[in-house]
């Protein structure tokens, strides 16, 4: 096996061992050479001791799914010793602590195994149990870079940068990283015949997880009150408006805090917390999971039918129930799009990657003032917690937030009459006020029956005539949400469509199919309802293979339920077993429909 | 229309407040309750206490889950806006909209089966964080609208209308929130409004908090014979400990206290609560003896009434969290981000 830039790395570790930061290391190495990089944490739901995975694909094509191969393997944990060994690809090579003898050493002839004494290195030269084991993490990453040709100047130079409030630190890293490296070059042919070499693929990119993204988003979107319980893979959103927010939002003059963050006792508070804060006139979210979204589905209703804004990040696990925390899936979809009792149906955003977590963010917000309404943004735990390179974020200094239609004091003082629910511009949008601003614009908010002015109501007819307002808004929305992004390749009868995480895998797929003389053309759905252009995508082909990551076909079922699609056109590729989604499970599937006699 | 809008006739006659307006100006939609209700008596206090207090009524928020209780905030204040939640849930959404404008008043009013059973967990979490507002429970020890079932706060043996008396310890509101460190917390009767009022008053203007737990008769479905939250029992076993007369900051002490028996109290807003002790072996200042206080004369059958607990020092919510004092909700947005130039420098630390 021999490449350049375009290597996977494998690295099996204990979690609590602190192998995160020789990972991070490696993987901004390789991105400051200018290579693309994609980056995946397979954790457990766990804090110390069990088996945990970094994967480091290095793709010069700058491809952003995570790949089906192994082409190094970095086999530090013993307890998976033997399934890491049987996972490398073929031609590849397994790294392993040669401190210890391994038994199962002889098991593969088609690999080839690089021993290192890592521990014995780092005991001899390191003091303490901490240390040591920290330091053996890094002593790795020295080894791969001699084993990669990654560039020592700037593994270097990113050490100092992490260590620039800690010096004492760097020279011990330093050592650390040259135990591996000279160790390597000493024993082993350095470099491998697949390795990485400069290039200039990453111009004007960053490299950044999904909720870093939405935290910072939220931040410029001008959110004040964050309300929250803590969930497996959201936390770090909240984490990271925290963190920008500590910074940033403190009032020079008095030293007090412009933001407002809560910790609730639950989801169902934290629901009620946005609510409220949203009520009033507030930019207010929540982070959350699958779980979390179950709890908060009443009050989700309440919103929809009362007309309260409110924003939340869903960021997916594999479910159903607790399911599998740390795993990634797309199978809220329904549970969002119908959260709640009764008639309801809710504004989705789906971001692909930490870029667009970034912008829907501020659009979320946008869009639920404007409309009134819930809007939930579904990212996954892919997107949030794993490291993308992405194009930098940019601000638009000209941008003007859509505060939708709120009456000034001003405009209640020269008004006869406010009434809450009554349709003025025929878009399905009525007027709020907000409390505090003017005694002619209260109304009194509430879940149950209410007529277009606001009142109570048990009567058929006043009740039928907001609902069927609501669904005017619902159309409303439809022109408004992001269209999706469209690639015709030629006038193909197939397609691929799919959504959020999807996206990197599939754009792979089509590339891959067409080196095959298959030619797809493609379509990702940005949003919930489904715009007019994602219908006419459908209506134009005979099949559309809808790719998505759960078992039950959820943006299939939706498509068909809100886009009025044939079904017979929407062939299923469903990836539901938790682990990112990748291009080659895309190619496979579509051979096998093509060999089964359906239409290329 | 299922609802009844009250006819706006003042009579030239009726009092005005400092803002021009007469009671009537503070009054709601006719209550849809049933004739004799207590809570109809606690909306009256209400009005009278927002309306001596010289509210703004935009300045009001009214604030309640799902229930009888919870249906009164339409009855009052027509022009304060008003958010009649989920079953349970009221103390969140007056979380939240503290947390975007803390300066307005808020006011929950919720009863013992939103508050003590549904939404117990919400209760207590408000109470920790010591949330700037006003939580009446309207306390009749029965679900209404689902016909008479015992709620959390029924007491053991009381009877119900039919079937057998309750055998669960009930959950009083009283020494949950002694105990989990309310800043304020008074009891009161819905029959009983000259001690009703000055309690609201003082809750509505004490910076944290406030708890108003008022035992409040449900006439249809708990107001029999071995009920212990009938009329007729709470006459009956009810005691006043402390009662307090609410001093608006203008105003002068004009009433004479007894030495030693009169406890002035001043809030942060400038006014005052005068409290008077009727009971001398009670200390509304301590939370140890007041709580030993009220365990003992609730196992005698006494209902304990009065404020009976203050504490004026502990921060609320906002200042505990050392949040700006504008309402978060009027920071324009525009100011709420670094620019452009400053993302580019967050975004260096991603390469």
């Amino acid at each position: 096996m021999a490449s350049v830039n375009d290597v996977v790395i494998k690295i099996a570790t204990v979690n609590g061992t602190g192998s995160a930061s020789a990972n991070g290391l490696l993987m901004k190495s390789i991105f400051r050479m200018g290579i693309p990089v994609v980056g995946k944490n397979y954790f457990p739901s766990n804090i110390q001791g069990l088996p945990t995975w970094y994967e480091i694909r290095v793709t010069g094509d700058g491809y952003q799914a995570r790949s089906n191969r192994v082409d190094v393997m970095v086999a530090m944990n013993a307890q998976t010793y033997a399934r890491d060994l049987a996972e490398v690809s073929s031609g590849g090579w397994l790294l392993y602590d040669s401190t210890w003898p391994r038994s199962k050493l002889l098991d593969r002839d088609d690999i080839t195994v690089i021993g290192i004494p890592l521990s014995r290195m780092c005991n001899e030269n390191f003091e303490g149990v901490r240390a040591r084991i920290l330091m053996k993490n890094i002593a790795y990453a020295g080894a791969l870079s001699a084993l990669l040709a990654i560039d020592l100047d700037i593994v270097t130079e990113l050490l100092e940068e992490t260590y620039a409030s800690k010096k004492h630190l760097i020279a011990a890293n330093m050592q650390a990283i040259r135990l591996g490296y000279d160790y390597a070059q000493q024993h082993y042919s350095c470099p491998l015949p697949t390795k990485v070499a400069p290039m200039h693929g990453t111009e004007g990119s960053i490299v950044i997880d999904g909720n870093t993204a939405a935290g910072l988003g939220c931040m410029y979107a001008g959110a004040t009150v964050g309300a929250w319980y803590p969930i497996t893979p959201s936390t770090s959103l909240m984490d990271a408006f925290r963190a920008f927010c500590s910074k940033y939002r403190i009032d020079p003059k008095t030293n007090k805090r412009t933001y407002c963050i809560i910790q609730a006792e639950d989801e169902l508070a934290a629901i009620g917390m946005v609510l409220g804060a949203s009520w009033i006139g507030a930019r207010s979210f929540t982070p959350t999971s699958g779980p979390g979204i179950s709890l908060m589905s009443e009050f989700i209703g309440f919103a929809y039918y009362a007309e309260v804004p409110a924003v939340i990040f869903n960021v997916q696990r594999t479910g159903p129930s607790t399911g599998m925390p740390t795993r990634t899936q797309q199978a809220d979809i329904l549970s969002c799009a119908y959260a709640s009792h009764g008639d309801t149906k809710h504004v989705l955003l789906f971001p692909a990657d930490p870029g667009e977590c970034f912008y829907m963010a501020q659009q979320a917000f946008d869009f639920a003032e404007r409309l009134q309404t819930p809007v939930m943004v579904l990212s996954d735990l892919d997107i949030g917690m794993n490291d993308w390179m992405v194009p930098e974020f940019d601000w638009d200094e000209d941008y003007v937030y859509d505060r939708g239609k709120v009456l000034s004091a001003e405009d209640l003082e020269n008004m006869e009459n406010f009434y809450r629910y009554f349709d003025v511009d025929g878009d399905g949008i009525p007027y709020r006020t907000l409390p505090g601003v003017h005694p002619k614009g209260a109304y009194f908010t509430r879940g149950s029956g209410h007529t277009k002015y606001g009142s109570y109501t048990e009567d058929s007819a006043e009740y039928r005539d907001v609902m069927d307002r609501l669904l005017l808004k619902w159309e409303t929305a439809r022109k408004i949400m992001p269209e999706p992004e469209i690639r015709y390749s030629r006038f193909n009868k197939s397609a691929i469509l799919t959504v959020g995480s999807g996206g990197g895998a599939c754009v792979e797929a089509l590339d891959r199919l067409q080196a095959e003389n298959v030619s797809l053309n493609y379509c990702r759905v940005r949003a919930f309802p489904f715009s007019d252009a994602i219908k006419d995508f459908i209506d134009k082909h005979e099949v559309v293979y809808v790719v998505e990551q759960n078992r039950d076909a959820q943006l299939r079922t939706i498509l068909m339920l809100d886009s009025d699609a044939d079904p017979a056109r929407l062939v299923p590729l469903l990836h539901y077993d938790g682990m990112p989604l990748n291009a080659a499970f895309v190619v496979d599937r579509v051979l096998a429909e093509i060999a089964k006699g359906r239409a290329a | 229309m299922s609802y009844i809008a009250k006819p706006k006739v003042a009579h030239p006659s009726l009092p005005r407040n400092r803002l021009g307006l007469t009671v009537r100006d503070y009054e709601g939609t006719v209550s849809t309750l049933c004739a004799g209700c207590g809570h109809d008596s606690v909306t009256a206090a209400i009005i009278q206490a927002v309306f001596e207090l010289n509210v703004e009524p935009h300045m009001l928020a009214k604030m309640s889950g799902i229930g009888c209780s919870s249906k009164t905030p339409a009855y009052f204040v027509s022009q304060s806006h008003g958010f009649n939640s989920v079953h349970g849930r009221m103390a969140s959404v007056t979380t939240g909209a503290n947390a975007a404008n803390r300066d307005l008043l808020y006011i929950g009013v919720s009863g013992d089966g939103d508050s003590l059973s549904i939404g117990v967990g919400q209760f207590v979490h408000a109470i920790r964080r010591n949330l700037n507002m006003c939580y009446i429970i309207e306390n009749n020890g029965v679900y209404g609208l689902t016909k008479g079932q015992f709620s959390a706060s029924a007491d053991i043996g009381t009877l119900p209308k039919k079937g057998m008396p309750n055998q669960q310890e009930p959950i009083d509101p009283v020494s949950t929130a002694l105990s989990l460190g309310a800043t304020y917390i008074a009891r009161s009767f819905s029959g009983d409004k000259s001690q009703l009022v000055p309690l609201i008053q003082g809750a509505l203007m004490h910076d944290g908090f406030a708890l108003v737990d008022v035992i409040s008769p449900c006439v249809t479905f708990n107001d029999h014979e071995g009920s212990t939250k009938s009329y007729a029992h709470t006459r009956q076993f009810y005691h006043h400990v402390v009662d307090a007369d609410f001093i608006a900051p203008a105003e002068e002490i004009k009433a004479a206290y007894d030495e030693g028996s009169a406890m002035p109290v001043e809030l942060h807003d400038g006014s005052r609560i005068v409290l008077r002790k009727i009971d001398k072996e009670y200390d509304p200042t301590s939370r140890a003896k007041a709580f030993k206080f009220l365990r003992e004369r609730f196992h005698a059958g006494e209902i304990i009434t009065g404020l009976l607990y203050i504490d004026e020092a502990r921060k609320e919510m906002h200042d505990l969290m050392g949040n700006v004092d504008t309402p978060l909700a009027q920071l324009p947005l525009d100011t709420l981000h670094p620019g452009k130039q400053e993302l580019k420098k967050i975004l260096s630390r991603y390469r």
